[in-house]
């Protein structure tokens, strides 16, 4: 088995689902509260890599880091080296490509929060911020949960984006199920069986885990 | 002018119904001031606004010398700047949150010990002693309202704002928890507006009464003359009972209670009634007239009197008949030629002790 590349994909899914975490709450507030008519707009946006192929998606991700994009001139001007076909690359890619793996749970599990609860907050003289982390938050955890474990486990399996964005560089880029491809390519069906086996593993427990804890929050799956 | 707050608003709900309201209430002294109609009638859209939770597009809501909305200059007070106290009905206690918790989520600004010192006077004056610990879903219905009251009350808001605090209940809780509160309002001096559909507990509660309807502030006034005296066909019918006057329970006999009103004695069920002082409140459509002389009845109450003033409103009269009291009885056009009413006639009003409503009032 290939220890490296399970680290390297171990640690791109931790990394994932924790910026997530972070940069998913805003969004899924924005998208639960906003009145704003367009919303739909957005909302469509980050829906969008639950659809679209994820190679047409890594080409755009690909586009936009390059050397010939702001973005990525930028990057490359601050850090030294360019973004695509690196581990930092490939985490920016990822974190695209779940982004409605965990902004959707969480959106689902503000809505649940009554309404009624969060104004009377506010007229208690509490801030928007402190009630969102007193009271929206404890009463999300479940949701909150959901996203980042559903963020993790599909961060996990990712491939198309890993090879347009990443490429298969061992030890930075190249992901378990890249490992996968190119044992079969190799025609060493005993090796890509057993790191298949892992990722089913893995895979199946965090879902176990996430429809044993609740099974509301995924807007996905009908509610029971 | 003295300080007060001043409402001239509207909001529309597009397709549904318009929210226009004008009224005043002078803050010194603190009064409770009752927002009383149907449902649907606009009175919580009104409460709302005045927490902030709801932004008229026109007018003004002015509370002493701030000014909270001004929709002309683009004005709008936060609910967290507004320093009120607001109960939603089902009182939205913090499920996550303890008893303890809940009163005091809203008072992060003071330091722990002084925190925890209002938390223990709160615990006390609402009488949750030994609950401080409990989720709110453990506890009983007239308890969540207790805590929904001292949360509200917490942080001693310039304005308090109570959405049907009592509707929640049932029935016999209810009618226990209408003394308290008002108990509570008088010692508390905080300027208050109570949503009520109910109007025992509006007479109960309030020193003033705005009847709504249709998004809009009917009549203004105490609550006495705003039952007995209202201004048109439609607060009348909102308010439905036609016959307030003040008594004072002279004698209670396993809860059939003896009331002096100006000199006439009737009797009433009590089954809640503490103190001496009480509203006496009678329907029209309760009220029996019989030619003077006639036989002895089941009815508890009989009235002698004279009739002052008759209406007649289709194949319905509203009789007003002066017993030491206005008295109004509603009958037929058939009967009042039938036993011959003009106005001055003499008259017997028979009434029911059961339908002889007491409802406690500040003596």
């Amino acid at each position: 088995m290939n220890w490296l590349a399970i680290w390297v994909t171990f640690k791109l899914a931790c990394l994932t689902s924790g910026v997530l975490l972070v940069v998913g709450l805003p969004i899924a507030y924005w998208l639960t509260y906003s009145k704003w008519r367009w919303k739909f707009i957005v909302e469509s946006g980050v829906a969008l890599p639950l659809v679209l192929p994820p190679t047409v998606l890594g080409f755009y991700i690909l586009v936009a880091i390059g050397p010939h994009s702001p973005v990525g001139r930028f990057y490359s001007d601050v850090v030294g080296h360019p973004l695509p076909f690196t581990f930092e690359g490939l985490l920016v890619a990822s974190i695209f490509y779940s982004l409605p793996f965990a902004v959707q749970p969480f959106t689902a599990a503000f809505e649940q929060v009554d309404r009624r609860l969060i104004e009377t907050s506010w007229t208690l003289g509490v801030s928007k911020l402190k009630t969102f982390f007193h009271l929206i938050v404890p009463l999300s955890t479940a949701g909150l949960i959901t996203g980042a474990v559903l963020s993790f486990a599909h961060t996990l399996g990712e491939f198309g984006v890993v090879l347009m964005v990443g490429g298969n560089i061992e030890g930075e880029t190249r992901t378990v199920s890249i490992d996968i491809y190119d044992e079969v390519q190799a025609l060493n069906y005993a090796g890509a069986a057993k790191t298949a086996l892992l990722l089913l593993a893995v895979s199946y427990g965090v879902l176990l885990l996430v429809y044993a804890m609740n099974r509301k929050v995924w807007a996905v799956w009908p509610q029971r | 002018m003295a300080a007060a707050l001043t409402v001239d608003c509207q909001k529309t709900f597009p397709g549904r119904f318009t929210m226009a309201a004008r009224l005043t209430l002078p803050l010194d002294p603190p009064r409770v001031l009752i927002l009383f109609g149907p449902s649907g009638s606009g009175k919580t859209t009104l409460l709302r606004c005045l927490a902030g939770l709801e932004w008229p597009e026109e007018g003004r809501i002015q509370f002493g010398s701030t000014t909270w909305v001004d929709a002309s200059s683009n004005i709008r007070l936060s609910p967290q700047a507004r320093r009120i106290g607001y109960m939603p009905q089902d009182y939205a206690l913090f499920p996550t949150h303890t008893v303890a918790g809940n009163i005091e989520y809203g008072l992060s600004d003071l330091p722990t010990e002084a925190r925890r010192e209002r938390v223990c006077e709160l615990i006390e004056l609402l009488q949750l002693q030994g609950l401080e610990q409990t989720k709110p879903t453990q506890l009983s219905g007239g308890q969540q309202q207790r805590v929904a009251l001292a949360r509200a009350i917490a942080r001693r808001p310039q304005l308090l704002l109570l959405d049907e605090p009592l509707s929640a209940l049932d029935a016999p809780t209810r009618s226990r928890l209408r003394g308290e509160l008002r108990a509570l309002l008088t010692q508390l001096k905080i300027p208050s507006v109570v949503v009520t559909h109910d109007w025992a507990e509006a007479l109960t509660l309030g020193d003033v009464i705005a009847v709504m309807q249709g998004g809009a502030i009917l009549q203004t006034g105490p609550p006495q003359e705003v039952f007995s005296r209202p201004v048109n066909a439609e607060v009348a019918q909102i308010v439905g009972i036609e016959t307030v006057v003040q008594g004072h329970v002279v004698a209670n006999d396993n809860g059939l209670a003896t009331v002096s009103v100006n000199g006439t004695t009737l009797k009433g069920l009590a089954a809640d009634v503490s103190g001496s002082a009480v509203y006496v409140c009678i329907r029209a459509e309760d009220v029996l007239l019989e030619q003077t002389g006639s036989g002895i009845t089941s009815a508890r109450n009989h009235l002698s009197g004279r009739v002052t003033e008759m209406l007649q409103q289709g194949v319905l009269v509203t009789v007003t008949v002066d017993c030491g009291f206005p008295l109004r009885a509603v009958i037929t056009r058939g009967a009042r030629e039938e036993l011959g009413l003009e106005t001055g006639s003499a008259v017997v009003a028979a009434i029911k002790a059961g339908a002889v409503h007491l409802v406690p009032r500040s003596g």
